[in-house]
């Protein structure tokens, strides 16, 4: 076996390791006060970064392009109250064209 | 079982996410290939990973000539996300006996985002299935595609689907954002990120910049009780 197959399989059980983990933590720890707390901050949190790196990272460099001007556009259409799919739809068909013309 | 109509209305959003992060697959696939894995290895990847950025990192690490073992150890950091997503999905799914080692394999951050933003168990269950298994069969099919063709098919980059994630992203982000509270968190968690992208290997920014933010809301929050 190739250090490239160990790699890939030690990857996968960790990862799935992780998973199973998250979903079997014990009632007694799910209702305490503190995990209540952190487990409405952690997607608020996570979801911050996320948007971050996913539209002004590109590999470990900062980037501005594309990407920001459709996020930009989902913003605009998010405060219109518009539905979750022509959010999504619209900023993909902006960065789309941002990319053709420029 | 009768499908409500806001039953529907879920299943038709899922199933849009589902589409735009499945179709991800193919550069996945393309990546992978490019980086020197097989399409058989490519493929497994995403049948056992099955969590994006891990399985991107992965593949930058070893295209970047950095050896599998460093390509695991960020790869299972960057997926550390997910056994807070677990916590976070655990109530509300309530799942138990054999439905639970299955449903782990579907904790990723879109299924995750899609189901923790509902009203009821039910909705968050009906978001969860119809996001992770769409995600899940597309993501792997795509991969295989991907896989094969390499980059002849076009960048998914030209199709905008990158800047899909991040509008998908903050469209659920978006009704959290009702106090000064979360506000502060979501841009913390965002500046942290940001700061240590330049820094530190793939997955640490989203993990610190996380774990940061959700520092600094339980301290707002001790100190405006304190107050």
């Amino acid at each position: 076996m190739t250090t490239l197959w160990i790699g890939i399989l030690l990857t996968a059980a960790g990862c799935y390791a992780l998973k199973l983990a998250g979903l079997s933590v014990p009632d007694r720890v799910l209702d305490h006060p503190l995990t209540v707390r952190i487990a409405t901050l952690i997607p608020v949190a996570l979801l911050g970064a996320l948007i971050a790196v996913q539209v002004l990272a590109d590999g470990s460099a900062l980037v501005l392009d594309a990407r920001l001007a459709a996020l930009g556009v989902a913003a605009v259409l998010l405060w219109w109250r518009m539905p979750f799919l022509v959010v999504v739809g619209v900023a993909a068909g902006s960065a789309a064209l941002v990319r053709l013309w420029f | 079982m009768s499908t409500s109509a806001s039953d529907r209305a879920i299943i038709t959003d899922s199933l849009g996410v589902g589409l735009a992060t499945g179709a991800y697959g193919i550069s996945f696939g393309a990546l992978g290939t490019a980086a020197g894995l097989s399409v058989w290895q490519t493929c497994v990847m995403s049948l056992l990973m099955f969590t994006g950025a891990s399985q991107f990192a992965f593949v930058g690490v070893v295209a970047s000539g950095g050896s599998p073992i460093t390509g695991a150890v960020t790869s299972v950091l960057l997926g550390g996300r997910n056994l807070f997503y677990g916590v976070s999905l655990a109530r509300l799914l309530d799942v138990h006996g054999w439905r639970r080692p299955v449903t782990a394999q579907f904790v990723i951050d879109e299924s995750t985002a899609m189901a923790v933003t509902r009203d009821s168990s039910h909705q968050a269950r009906v978001a969860f299935y119809w996001t992770g298994i769409s995600i899940f069969v597309l993501w792997n099919l795509f991969t295989f595609v991907g896989a094969l063709a390499g980059t002849a098919i076009g960048d998914p980059r030209d199709f905008g689907l990158d800047a899909a994630v991040g509008a998908a992203f903050l469209a659920l982000l978006w009704p959290r954002l009702d106090s000064a509270l979360t506000r502060v968190v979501a841009i913390a968690g965002a500046a942290v990120a940001l700061g240590l992208v330049p820094l530190t290997p793939a997955g640490i920014p989203i993990i610190v910049g996380g774990a940061v933010a959700v520092l600094v809301g339980l301290l707002l929050q001790r100190r405006s009780e304190g107050a």
